[in-house]
């Protein structure tokens, strides 16, 4: 066999071949959608190598021209850490449940920052992936989920420090930490339910994009980050984790550093509100998914 | 091969557009002040309940795909065709299902893959590999896929030497060159094409009908668009025209191309009103607006057909809106296919707009015709030179043909000629001796 002929049947095997055969042919049905729509997860589950390459952009692109790279994913909590220990831990003298301020203030950082950053990128990426929903298809739901999922390397790096402070300081995590997957779950959903509403609402309204600063602040501070929910007495702890970020924190730091406030009735609480943001936030998103094409 | 993969039915899609008008219901000083106040609040109801559209306050409709119903059987290659503005984008991309038609359905049988847009997705930060790989993935093709093309791909693109650098240090030769080599590789049993053949040098264009031509023969689906009329002709089989939002003729592909050109030679006869045609318009409108264009002859009378060689006279009617030292004045020929022959542009020739407001009446007076004989096309528009884009732009306003004439010092075959050429320039040839 010449190798012009080898060129031609490997081009025609590649062509003609599996990749049309081994998939059986789908029926699309387009209709215009009334009302509420449904979610149709296996769509997603099709699209999952989509999603997974978003992930992918975000984590090569996050820090592309920037000197420090990923180190920013440490130096954000990290200094937020010094500066919490001096105002509110030495100046304030806020309490820490008998662990020291830094260690303790950085437990709640860690999850936050994962939360925080998680809610703005993806309020915010139906706007700035506008060229993409205009011009092909795909379910749109990939882009928000891909911007949580890509925060989790940022996680994964601050946590590492996380466990360098436990060791310098000889604290030993509890048998809890086998909860922590399920804290750090409950930070996605919390931060994905969230996004999901905002990102949808900022393709018609722009606002939204200036509120999130605001929002995230304001959040931040009525979570016990630079201060312990043992701070509160019943009932106001209870109502206080219906804010599903205090079940996360006070988790974090219960699962790692033996803080011995068992926090499952206010996780409890957290999940249940976190995964009602969640359900409410996919559906109000899908509802509007129609109109992003159009408007965004 | 006769069986019906896209099938759609009374296909509708309607837009809203923003009003001003609603807010003239608010008579008094209170009124409009309560709305004021209310309506962030009125709005963000609206935003919750998932009225998007009605939150934003716009309430006029156009319907830019009316009753469309058509069928494509396995294996055809379809053009569409239609004016800017007649709703072709919009049916693709509720054929793509980009967005929602508001009425009707389509059934689709086969993986559909569309290309709207060539590197639809491509990152500027990451490199020509990892772009692939991505625009691949979003155009919908698997990893393994993208695998087993990428070496295929690359040498199509005959980029192999920068596949490692960032695309954002790529010319915008080289980045046309790499999205069009992964969506030539793109195999679904449906493609759906809009008009992406008209960038890129001209052997990589035919390098890529090429590649279309082979998808074509392979039995796939196609639907394409284009205003390229040659590369419609010889791709396509049958052929959709769209006006105004609905499909006016189907047919043999050449039946609906000569339906096009003879409906756009009735629309203009050597004068375009404009006033009228607003969705076709692009730009914001902000400091001009094109009102009518005149095509004249040296008498100044209105006409569609100039001879060679024969002076031509462009008047435009322009209301100046904001006028500025910015503002500069365009009027583009092309031909048929939509390759550019002539720019005429104000400012090169040092005309100044007069910074007055209001309708002015603009002459530009191209003192021979330097065209072979043929159909053109002229597009008008009012470019603002600072903000580097169109504040008015409309195209295809005018069709013109120019007829033979004995303009050359001996006999020349210009008809014969004018199939491989369309600029005709005079020469004078001498004998130097040895």
């Amino acid at each position: 066999m010449n190798p012009l002929d080898q060129t031609v049947d490997k081009m025609t095997s590649s062509s003609n071949g599996k990749h049309l055969a081994d998939t059986p042919v789908p029926e699309i049905l387009i209709t215009p959608t009334r009302g509420w729509a449904s979610l149709k997860l296996n769509e997603i589950w099709e699209y999952r190598e989509l999603l997974y390459f978003f992930v992918w952009r975000d984590i090569k692109v996050r820090y592309k021209q920037t000197v420090l790279g990923a180190s920013w994913a440490v130096i954000q909590p990290f200094f937020t850490m010094i500066v919490f220990s001096l105002f509110f831990g030495k100046l304030a003298g806020i309490p820490s449940d008998g662990i020291p301020y830094p260690i303790f203030s950085y437990a709640a950082l860690v999850p936050w920052t994962f939360f925080a950053s998680g809610l703005a990128q993806s309020s915010n990426s139906l706007v700035s992936n506008a060229n993409l929903i205009k011009k092909i298809y795909f379910p749109r739901l990939t882009i928000p989920i891909a911007k949580v999922l890509s925060g989790a390397v940022d996680f994964f790096l601050a946590f590492i420090v996380l466990l360098i402070m436990l060791v310098v300081t000889g604290i030993t995590p509890t048998i809890n930490v086998i909860w922590l997957p399920f804290l750090i779950l409950l930070a996605f959903i919390t931060s994905l339910g969230t996004g999901l509403w905002l990102t949808a609402m900022n393709v018609q309204f722009r606002d939204i994009r200036y509120t999130i600063p605001f929002l995230t602040q304001f959040w931040m501070f009525i979570s016990p980050i630079a201060y312990p929910s043992s701070m509160l007495d019943e009932p106001w702890r209870t109502v206080y984790s219906l804010n599903p970020m205090a079940g996360v924190v006070e988790g974090f730091r219960w699962a790692l550093l033996g803080t011995n406030t068992a926090p499952g009735k206010m996780i409890f609480i957290s999940a249940t509100v976190s995964v009602l943001l969640l359900i409410s936030g996919a559906f109000y998103f899908r509802r509007l998914e129609k109109t992003f094409a159009d408007v965004v | 091969m006769s069986k019906v993969v896209i099938d759609a039915q009374g296909l509708g899609k309607r837009y809203f557009i923003g009003s001003q008008q609603r807010k003239a219901k608010y008579k008094t000083f209170g009124e409009t002040l309560q709305n004021t106040l209310m309506s962030p609040f009125r709005k963000m109801g609206q935003l919750l309940k998932g009225h998007a559209s009605g939150a934003a306050g716009m309430n006029q409709e156009i319907w830019s795909l009316k009753d469309i119903t058509f069928q494509v059987k396995q294996g055809e290659v379809v053009g569409i065709l239609g004016r800017n503005g007649a709703g072709k984008s919009t049916l693709l991309k509720v054929l793509s299902r980009i967005t929602e038609p508001t009425t009707g359905s389509a059934r689709i049988i086969g993986r559909v893959g569309s290309l709207l847009e060539v590197g639809t997705g491509f990152h500027p930060e990451l490199t020509g590999r990892e772009n692939v790989y991505l625009n691949g993935s979003i155009l919908g093709m698997k990893r393994s896929e993208i695998k087993d093309k990428f070496d295929e791909i690359v040498n199509f693109s005959e980029l192999e030497k920068f596949i490692d650098t960032p695309i954002k240090y790529y010319s915008s030769g080289m980045y046309i060159r790499l999205a069009f080599a992964v969506a030539a590789h793109l195999e679904p049993e449906i493609l759906i094409v809009d008009e992406v053949l008209a960038v890129g040098d001209v052997s990589f264009q035919n390098k890529c009908l090429g590649k279309m031509q082979g998808v074509a023969n392979e039995g796939r689906t196609v639907l394409f668009v284009s205003h390229n009329m040659g590369a419609i002709e010889s791709l396509c089989q049958r052929g959709i025209f769209l006006e105004e939002g609905q499909i006016t003729f189907q047919g043999s592909i050449q039946d609906t191309i000569s339906k096009y050109i003879s409906r756009n030679l009735a629309i203009t006869g050597g004068f375009a009103d404009l006033s009228e045609r607003i969705e076709e318009r692009k730009g914001p409108q902000e400091h001009s607006f094109i009102q009518s264009v005149r095509l004249m002859d040296e008498t100044h009378t209105s006409t569609d057909m100039l001879r060679m060689g024969a002076p031509a006279i462009f008047r435009l009617e322009i209301d100046f809106k904001k006028p500025d030292e910015f503002l500069e004045i365009g009027v583009g020929i092309s031909n048929l296919q939509r390759v550019w022959l002539h720019y005429f542009i104000s400012k090169w020739e040092g005309f100044q707009i007069i910074t007055e407001k209001g309708r002015q009446i603009i002459e530009i007076e191209i003192p021979a015709i330097q065209l072979y004989p043929g159909e053109y096309l002229v597009d008008v528009w009012v470019k603002h030179t600072r903000k580097r884009s169109y504040d008015d732009i409309v195209h295809e306003v005018l069709q013109f043909s120019v007829m033979e004439a004995q303009i050359a010092q001996g006999e020349a075959n210009f008809k014969y000629y004018s199939q491989n050429t369309e600029v005709y320039s005079p020469s004078h040839w001498s004998l130097k001796g040895k």
